[in-house]
């Protein structure tokens, strides 16, 4: 049995420790290499963000570290539903060009979310072996609807819990991506695209992973 | 309890402060009435909410000075959540003058009508909030909105519904209270699906920012409003 825990920040330190005493004046600096590591960390690369994140990460105590590595398999989970078997099961129409497009921003979010662990200095989770019971069009969507509709919930659950300012804005401009695809797949089955009316429901953590346990292989 | 000899320099007597700071009763009060000075009306809550602290009015430019977390991250709190309830009272104003309008009917018609209920849904949570945390709800205030054709609607309904996403957005990482926070997470994914919607049928971009929404900050957005305000 591999490694595969979660894995806090306090555990495996900063990714760079030497940099770990440089001073961060001011949440606004921080605020914005955060964002901007963020979004484009992979460009620039980790080494050039991590003196800037310090701050943040002490303010997090490693908590956020697991809340993104959570919300990292999810991210992994509809990453792999959309660019992997989407192409096995052979859409067509809109729902081909839906799962084109949300797939790449699923897996930028993959991206996004391995950017800020690494630059919070914990360790990103592997990615598990899913099993995606979709044979066809119609399945694939009835499930799309199911793993979007959870992932809102899901981000919606533990946003509350997020310690850092940073952290919680990236995961909140994730969610409002999710709650999109959310809404565009219910429409295409044929369902309402606001489910819960006028407020979305959130889940637990223990409550997703019941819900995805059954896509992941053990 | 030594005497209160104050460095500070504001032109407010230290007494104030210090009552404040030992007397809960007195600090609640004084917090509604911050709460209440904001809403009294659309312009004063737009200078009480975005104003920096040296703009604001004496009194509530001592909150910060006089306060501790609780107190002040609650004011704070406040001025976000009537920020929200001002843009979905526009929001609800804006549905049914479509609804009224008898422009849209079907499926899309019953769409818009159930968009238009849940911010009616959105305007009575954030009342609530706003109460429960001893604040004044904001006034409604009054909108105005070009309504010409389906088309025209749909594609503004789409500006609105995608601004309101991003100003939810824009908060996230202002707010205090747990709690509130949760509330402001439940309707910022169902703008978000509102905006998705929407999109579709005026054939625009489910996600015009990619992957990743970008959060606006209550001044764009008050601006942006502003020629929706009576």
């Amino acid at each position: 049995m591999s490694n595969h825990t979660i894995t806090n920040a306090e555990q495996v330190g900063l990714a760079n420790p030497e940099l770990a005493n440089v001073e961060v004046s001011g949440i606004t600096r921080s605020s914005f290499m955060l964002r901007g590591a963020i979004a484009a960390g992979a460009v620039y690369g980790l080494g050039a963000v991590t003196p800037f994140v310090s701050q943040a990460l002490a303010e997090t105590g490693g908590g956020d570290v697991e809340i993104l590595n959570f919300a990292l398999t999810l991210e992994y989970l509809e990453s792999d539903f959309y660019n992997v078997k989407g192409k096995e099961v052979g859409l067509k129409g809109t729902a081909k060009s839906y799962a084109k497009m949300f797939g790449e921003q699923e897996a930028d979010h993959v991206e996004a979310l391995i950017t800020t662990i690494k630059a919070l200095g914990g360790k990103p989770v592997a990615k598990p072996t899913f099993v995606l019971p979709a044979t066809s069009q119609s399945s694939f969507l009835a499930l799309a609807s199911v793993l979007e509709n959870t992932g809102v919930s899901a981000y919606n659950g533990a946003a509350p819990s997020i310690k850092s300012k940073e952290v919680l804005a990236a995961a909140g401009s994730i969610v409002q991506i999710e709650a999109r695809h959310a809404a565009a797949i219910n429409l295409l089955v044929g369902k309402s695209p606001t489910p819960n009316e006028g407020f979305d429901v959130p889940l637990t953590k223990a409550q997703v992973l019941t819900a995805v346990k059954p896509l992941i292989k053990a | 309890m030594s005497s209160p000899t104050s460095e500070d320099s504001a032109p407010q007597p230290a007494g104030i402060v210090e009552r404040l700071m030992r007397d809960d009763v007195d600090r609640k009060r004084f917090l509604k009435m911050a709460g209440g000075a904001g809403a009294a009306s659309f312009g004063a809550f737009v200078l009480a909410a975005c104003g920096s602290s040296s703009t604001k009015t004496a009194s509530t430019a001592a909150a910060p000075a006089a306060t501790t977390s609780s107190a002040s991250s609650a004011t704070g709190d406040i001025a976000i959540l009537n920020y929200a309830l001002t843009l979905e009272y526009l929001e609800r104003e804006f549905y049914a003058k479509v609804v009224a309008s008898g422009l849209f009917s079907g499926k899309v018609g019953s769409l818009i009508k159930g968009f238009g209920s849940q911010e009616a849904t959105h305007v009575e949570a954030l009342k609530g909030a706003v109460s429960k945390m001893g604040g004044t709800p904001a006034a409604n205030p009054n909108g105005k909105f070009p309504i010409t054709s389906a088309t025209q609607v749909a594609g503004l309904a789409y500006t609105v519904e995608n601004l309101g996403a991003s100003a939810y957005l824009g908060q996230a990482g202002n707010i205090q209270s747990p709690e509130v926070l949760a509330t402001a997470l439940a309707i910022h994914s169902v703008e978000a699906r509102h905006a998705a919607t929407l999109g579709t049928l005026v054939k625009k971009s489910l996600t015009p920012d990619g992957a990743f929404a970008k959060p606006a900050d209550m001044s764009m957005v008050l601006a942006a409003v502003k020629p929706f305000l009576a």
